[in-house]
């Protein structure tokens, strides 16, 4: 399998603080990585450092997806690469309808909106998009965009965060749909990093390996089912 | 009616807002008619087609239009209960129009109302008769033929009791007229249980003089709506309508202007909440592209139980122009409830960059958030209609460089 997302020695500042101390990691294709952490050890930095949101500035190191050093990229050019991100709270965008930004960012986008009714998202198309939207909406809305999108690679903030129960299978589902796209006899072409605080999504995902982020650092790696067991006996280990 | 004396002095008084424009400025005498038998052969088609105003008249109650100070085109259709004619056609056949030609706006009001009462402005006189309810738009067109001319039209609406109207009005320069001036007196009167939509779409040149006089007096339980939009460059525009109501009635005014560079723009509106429990809404969305934008909204509270709420956004895409948003809130009596918002500045970073994570270039995203900025989202009261027109402005509007 070749490297999809290589990530060296990566440090990255926000609001003036060093949130990222030296990150290596690598993907590969078809490849789901869930990254594990307590609040504030600089999951969701590393998922906009990622994605390249100007809020996150790096001092050092680099990215580097499916071969091109992305580091200086610009959001939209790591999208066209097939970069895609669910964001864990977007933010609401004023007068610009969900349906047109899903028509203007995919030629697949009007067959998408002829699904919305699968997402639960049929009356939602007209709406300004996340204004007045519901947690468990959020997540809807931006999985249905995502699969317009059809990135190949994703990344996951927090998936099921603020999602009640009944809905939670829906966004299972979904996000399964996404990362198993022209997947071959169970074989994904898909990669993707996904932040999960519950565990929760793991049971929709069919994770490959997990990752154990503290203070801007990866500490740990392994099986992601043995870390997940680990965090709910033993937590995080001292306190952050 | 004032004395023709004093109304001679008037065309000394400037404006009371905006910039003052020399009306000896404009000397050329705009004397020609142009008379315009089938509007969908005619040369002006597209100058009328880019404010709105649709050629085939197809969902339309008739067209009426004006090209400099005369009628060019009249075609209402057969429709029982609508008037429509020239403002001097109206003064013959009703004696004088005694109780609507200069009744609701004072000709001393200042130099522009003063120079069209003295010249005899000709214009749209629109009457809908009592308990008429007319089904489809009626549209207007004004286009500023003659450069160096002044345009002097005095427009009176009519909707009688029980009876409603929405009106499409598109004033535009045609051909190569760029520095004349547009002097547009509206007098609107609405009357008990009944309800009228005002919209104009604006296009002009880049030197263009616009001062639009516009006062609407409204009866009781009633509605009205005044829609602005003006999205190409223009020279000076500076535009105030004011509303008057009655008890139980209310007005919405929603302006959406861009300020492109150059361009000087002073607008918005008033609302006298004259009536119990009257209501009013003034929202202006603008956006500058380095040019000068003033949204202005007042309103004023006189009668108990009366609400409104004023909002003025403006979006700055381009320095080096001045955008300044003034609401103001007049309350005479302790029983009023009147709110305003204002928000002024750039599109926040993080909205931009959500879109273009989904693979759409910084420029494409900012001009989708200009344009939904200025059509969508929760403006209340625009027709279907005029959001069509308006969408397709500003598809075509430029706002991306």
């Amino acid at each position: 399998m070749t490297d999809m997302l290589k990530i060296a020695d990566l440090h990255v500042e926000a609001g003036g603080r060093e949130i990222l101390k030296g990150v290596d990691l690598t993907i590969k294709e078809g490849e789901t990585a869930v990254l594990f952490g307590p609040n504030g050890s600089g999951k969701s930095t590393l998922l906009a450092s990622i994605m390249g949101y100007s809020t996150m500035t790096v001092t050092q190191g680099t990215i580097t997806f499916m071969g091109t050093d992305i580091t200086e990229l610009p959001v939209d050019e790591r999208a066209k690469l097939g970069i895609g991100m669910m964001m864990q709270r977007p933010p609401n965008i004023f007068g610009v309808k969900l349906g047109d930004l899903i028509k203007a960012s995919s030629d697949n986008g009007e067959a998408v909106i002829q699904e919305a009714q699968d997402f639960k998202m049929q009356n939602f198309i007209d709406r300004e998009i996340n204004v007045g939207f519901s947690g468990g909406e959020i997540k809807r809305s931006e999985l249905l965009q995502l699969t317009a999108q059809r990135p190949e690679f994703i990344l996951l903030d927090e998936p099921e965060s603020g999602v009640d129960l009944e809905n939670i299978d829906l966004i299972g589902q979904k996000v399964h749909d996404l990362l198993f796209r022209e997947a071959e006899n169970g074989k994904r072409h898909v990669s993707s990093l996904v932040i999960t605080h519950t565990g929760q999504i793991m049971d929709y995902i069919d994770a490959d390996c997990g990752y154990v982020m503290k203070k801007g650092h990866i500490v740990k790696s392994g099986r992601p089912d043995g870390i997940l067991k680990d965090i709910r006996e033993n937590g995080y280990g001292e306190e952050e | 009616m004032p004395d023709s004396q004093s109304v001679r002095q008037a065309l000394e008084k400037k404006g009371a807002y905006g910039k003052d424009l020399d009306l000896d400025h404009y000397d050329v005498e705009a004397k020609e008619t142009v008379e315009i038998d089938d509007l969908q052969k005619s040369d002006y088609k597209r100058y009328m087609e880019n404010v709105g105003i649709v050629a085939d008249e197809i969902g339309r109650s008739g067209t009426l239009m004006f090209i400099d100070n005369n009628p060019s085109h009249c075609s209402p259709k057969v429709q029982e209960g609508l008037e429509v004619m020239t403002t001097q056609q109206a003064l013959k056949k009703y004696d004088g129009l005694k109780d609507h030609f200069w009744k609701a706006m004072d000709p001393t009001k200042d130099k522009y109302t003063a120079k069209t009462y003295l010249e005899d402005g000709n214009g749209y006189f629109v009457r809908v008769k009592s308990g008429y309810h007319i089904k489809y738009p009626l549209q207007t067109c004004m286009l500023l033929n003659t450069e160096k001319s002044t345009q002097n039209v005095h427009n009176i609406v009519i909707v009688e009791d029980n009876a409603s109207l929405e009106m499409l009005t598109g004033c535009s320069t045609a051909h190569h007229t760029n520095d004349a001036l547009h002097v547009g007196v509206s007098e609107i009167y609405v009357g008990d249980n009944s309800s009228l939509t005002f919209s104009m779409i604006h296009s002009w040149g880049k030197d263009t003089g616009v001062r639009p006089r516009t006062s609407t007096v409204v009866g009781k339980n009633s509605h009205y709506t005044n829609n602005y939009v003006i999205l190409n460059p223009v020279g000076s525009l500076q535009s105030f309508p004011v509303a008057t109501l009655g008890d139980d009635s209310s007005a919405t005014y929603n302006t959406m202007c861009i300020a492109h560079e150059n361009s000087d723009i002073d607008t918005g509106g008033m609302v006298n909440l004259n009536g119990r429990r009257s209501r009013a809404e003034i929202m202006s969305r603008s956006i500058s592209m380095g040019g000068k934008m003033v949204a202005r909204g007042r309103m004023v509270g006189n009668a108990p139980e009366a609400k409104g709420h004023l909002e003025c956004r403006s979006i700055i895409l381009k320095d080096g122009g001045t955008t300044l948003a003034i609401p103001e809130l007049e309350a005479h009596i302790a029983d009023v409830e009147m709110t305003h918002e204002a928000a002024v500045g750039k599109i926040a970073r993080d909205q931009i960059e959500y879109i273009m994570s989904r693979g759409l270039s910084e420029d494409d995203a900012v001009s989708m958030i200009v344009k939904g900025f200025l059509s969508g989202g929760n403006i209340n009261g625009l027709p279907a209609e005029l959001q069509k027109e308006l969408d397709e402005a500003i598809a075509k509007a430029n706002v991306g460089d």
